[in-house]
């Protein structure tokens, strides 16, 4: 007999209490909790998105489309990157005014390739308000995992407000749980040294987070 | 479970040394009382924490009384989506598999993130006995791995070592392990986070295998989720060609939906956060992206036998958030060495004699490592109702009965050393179904009440050593009833 029979039938056998005719998953799993917490406007998602990034010691910005390539340009040069990735289907024009030589995010390259690379420019899939959190789903203006997390300096847009939700149920309903989906709450922390957290580990540790409004007008509340 | 905790004292013994050690008892103090507050902060940040809790316990009860078709599920998916599938019945079986799957790459060692489920079964020791190095690469867990230490809590395996003890321990032991900490390294947290990235940096650039665990497993597409902090889940997730993750049959949910319980509840509970810095999830492989190679290994080794257990059943809920350590009197006075497992604090004690069984005297005696103070219980994100499942194994204990190991049902004997329990039980039973005799001791115990003494003799006196003993009063209640004013309205 496999392993594989051995578990079940333990499992079986475990269960022999349980009745046929129990409620199925739609009715036994009630869902009394709240979609999102409290209602807010598309823009005052944003404005929490911003507060909770920051409070996560993420580094935020705002500006409109046409401000974006030179405000890249500019946090990339105020860290004196010479290098950034870039995924392939990242908007040509979002480093056009960027002095650092690009990187493509190539299947060949190694991870000690990725190593010497100062900086990474992406996209995301969505953005969740309440938490802070950006979630990145390898979509062709976000590339391989890896480009994210070797190089030390992370470069992240966000459209706002379309890619921003309230919640993470919201955020759930947006993702295809197919594609490998990486979610980050400010730069990558530790809470191993007495239960208090420290930023800076193994991840980027420094998340820098542009968000864009998709209008080329001033945004009243940056 | 691992060899590291064979021949451990009963769980008295244990925790009577631990507390005369002040410096350890100082940094439990310290860390779990730092994190209380927070998580306290952070749940009631949500207004609907107590629907989330009931929605976890629910979809958690469902997916455990349905277990089999949700492997099945989950099996069915993962390998639809390019991964193979191994299941292991018990510890040896489920580290023979990572061995041999490790020595099919080639390779000579591994990179490996947090996981309670390999450290339950020793993997470490066991691919160090065929030849493979197996690099911790938490922060935690290298530092319990460097200081040969063992680990003390959930979440925060090295919570027992204060930053000074952990500057000294990478001083000392980096340079045998790979890089070197630095030089003058402080016993600044940044700066010993820092020690670690460069210590770890190139096993993670080099790695060709990672092993991991998983926080959830979703039945219906096959996805796993690991919930992390630092990064080091998301090297070993990603960089290497191989992807091993050994994970407990228990931590099944059924829809890509239900995250969004657990996604609120767990680094709320765990670090009190809003969302903890990185959460990854796969499902089998991606076309150029991460490992080309993923293997899933379904855990069993005492998860059936316990949920054999119509009571004891419900602590295979537990989602390892670790809040019930934080809030416990018991551990943050005892520490989790005193447990003798990789799972102490309150869910260790209901955990670990059911995994484990109840037959060794570590397991016997931890049922009993509680004030039942119910904290635990009160913080649980799934509602695990631990004092009652610990009144439970105390009976189980003191009285044996029928119970599964290994898939088999066995009837326990009672242990030894609780025949003075036993017998006043028994006496309590005959006189409370002899109304006369009751009557008659309870006058007995009123009249002569001036000469009770206020400490118990012989073997009872362990146990009025920290307690006081209840008063008799005067007169017994059944008398007072009949002579007074309840008589007179039953009337």
């Amino acid at each position: 007999m496999s392993s594989r029979d051995v578990i079940l039938g333990r499992v079986r056998r475990a269960l022999a209490d349980v009745r046929d005719d129990e409620p199925p998953y739609e009715r036994a799993v009630r869902r009394e909790y709240q979609r999102e917490h409290g209602a807010r406007t598309a823009e005052e998602n944003v404005t929490l998105l911003a507060e909770n990034l920051a409070d996560y010691r993420a580094l935020v910005h705002r500006c409109t489309e046409g401000e974006l390539a030179a405000k890249i340009a500019e946090l990339l040069a105020e860290r004196g990157a010479r290098t950034v990735v870039v995924p392939m289907g990242l908007d040509a024009g979002w480093l056009a005014e960027s002095a650092a030589e690009q990187v493509p995010d190539r299947a060949e390259d190694t991870p000690y390739d990725l190593d010497q690379v100062d900086s990474v420019v992406t996209g995301c899939a969505v953005a969740v308000a309440e938490t802070g959190t950006l979630v990145l789903d390898g979509g062709p203006d976000q590339g391989r995992r890896r480009i994210t997390l070797v190089p030390d300096h992370h470069i992240c847009v966000v459209r706002v407000p379309e890619q921003v939700v309230s919640s993470v149920p919201h955020a759930l309903e947006r993702l295809d749980p197919v594609r490998p989906s990486t979610w980050i709450s400010g730069p990558s922390a530790t809470s191993d040294i007495e239960l208090d957290r420290v930023e800076g580990v193994h991840g980027p540790r420094t998340l820098e987070v542009v968000l864009v409004n998709g209008r080329d007008e001033p945004d009243v509340l940056a | 479970m691992s060899g590291m905790f064979v021949g451990m004292p009963a769980f008295p013994k244990a925790a009577h040394e631990v507390v005369g050690n002040q410096t350890l008892r100082g940094n439990l103090r310290h860390a779990t009382h730092t994190i209380r507050a927070k998580r306290a902060k952070a749940v009631d940040e949500l207004s609907d924490w107590a629907e989330l809790r009931e929605a976890g316990r629910r979809i958690k009860d469902h997916t455990l009384r349905h277990l089999d078709r949700c492997l099945e599920q989950l099996e069915e998916s993962v390998t639809a989506a390019g991964g193979t599938v191994h299941w292991a019945a018990d510890a040896d079986e489920a580290n023979r598999i990572v061995v041999e799957l490790v020595r099919d790459t080639g390779e000579s060692e591994v990179v490996k993130v947090k996981s309670m489920a390999t450290q339950e079964i020793g993997l470490n020791e066991a691919l160090e006995a065929e030849g493979i190095r197996a690099y911790e690469t938490d922060l935690a867990e290298l530092i319990v791995q460097l200081g040969k230490d063992r680990p003390s809590h959930i979440l925060v395996p090295a919570i027992h070592r204060n930053r000074g003890e952990i500057r000294d321990i990478f001083r000392s032991e980096m340079g045998r392990w790979g890089r070197p900490a630095p030089q003058g390294l402080s016993d600044s947290p940044a700066e010993l986070a820092e020690a670690s990235r460069l210590h770890l940096r190139e096993k993670f650039l080099r790695a060709k295998v990672g092993i991991s665990g998983a926080n959830f497993m979703v039945a219906e597409s096959g996805t796993l989720v690991v919930v992390e902090s630092e990064g080091n889940g998301r090297m070993c997730l990603t960089l290497p060609e191989t992807l091993i993750s050994v994970v407990g049959i228990e931590k099944i949910v059924p829809t890509w939906r239900d995250l969004e319980v657990f996604l609120q509840t767990l680094p709320r509970s765990s670090t009190a956060e809003r969302m903890n810095p990185y959460t990854s999830t796969w499902t089998g492989i991606t076309d150029g992206d991460g490992p080309s190679v993923f293997h899933l290994v379904l855990l069993d080794n005492g998860r059936t036998d316990a949920l054999a257990d119509q009571v004891g059943r419900q602590a295979l809920r537990c989602i390892r958030c670790s809040a019930c350590l934080n809030v416990c009197p018991v551990y943050e006075r005892a520490g989790g060495h005193a447990y003798g497992s990789v799972y102490p604090g309150p869910i260790g004690a209901i955990l670990t004699p059911q995994l484990r069984g109840t037959q060794s005297e570590i397991d016997a005696s931890l049922p009993y490592a509680s004030s039942l103070c119910g904290a635990c219980y009160e913080v649980c994100p799934v509602a695990i109702d631990i004092p009652e499942v610990l009144v439970h194994l105390r009976e189980r204990v003191v009285q044996g009965g029928p119970v599964t190991r290994a898939g088999n049902k066995v009837v326990l004997k009672p242990a030894k050393g609780h025949a003075a329990e036993r017998a006043a039980m028994r006496a309590a039973q005959w006189a409370f179904g002899h109304p006369g005799v009751l009557r008659t001791g309870q006058r007995l115990a009123s009249r002569s009440r001036r000469f009770h003494p206020r400490t118990l003799p012989g073997p009872g006196r362990a146990w009025s050593a920290s307690r006081d003993l209840p008063t008799v009063p005067a007169e017994p209640f059944r008398d007072w009833w009949q002579r007074g004013h309840g008589g007179e309205e039953a009337k």
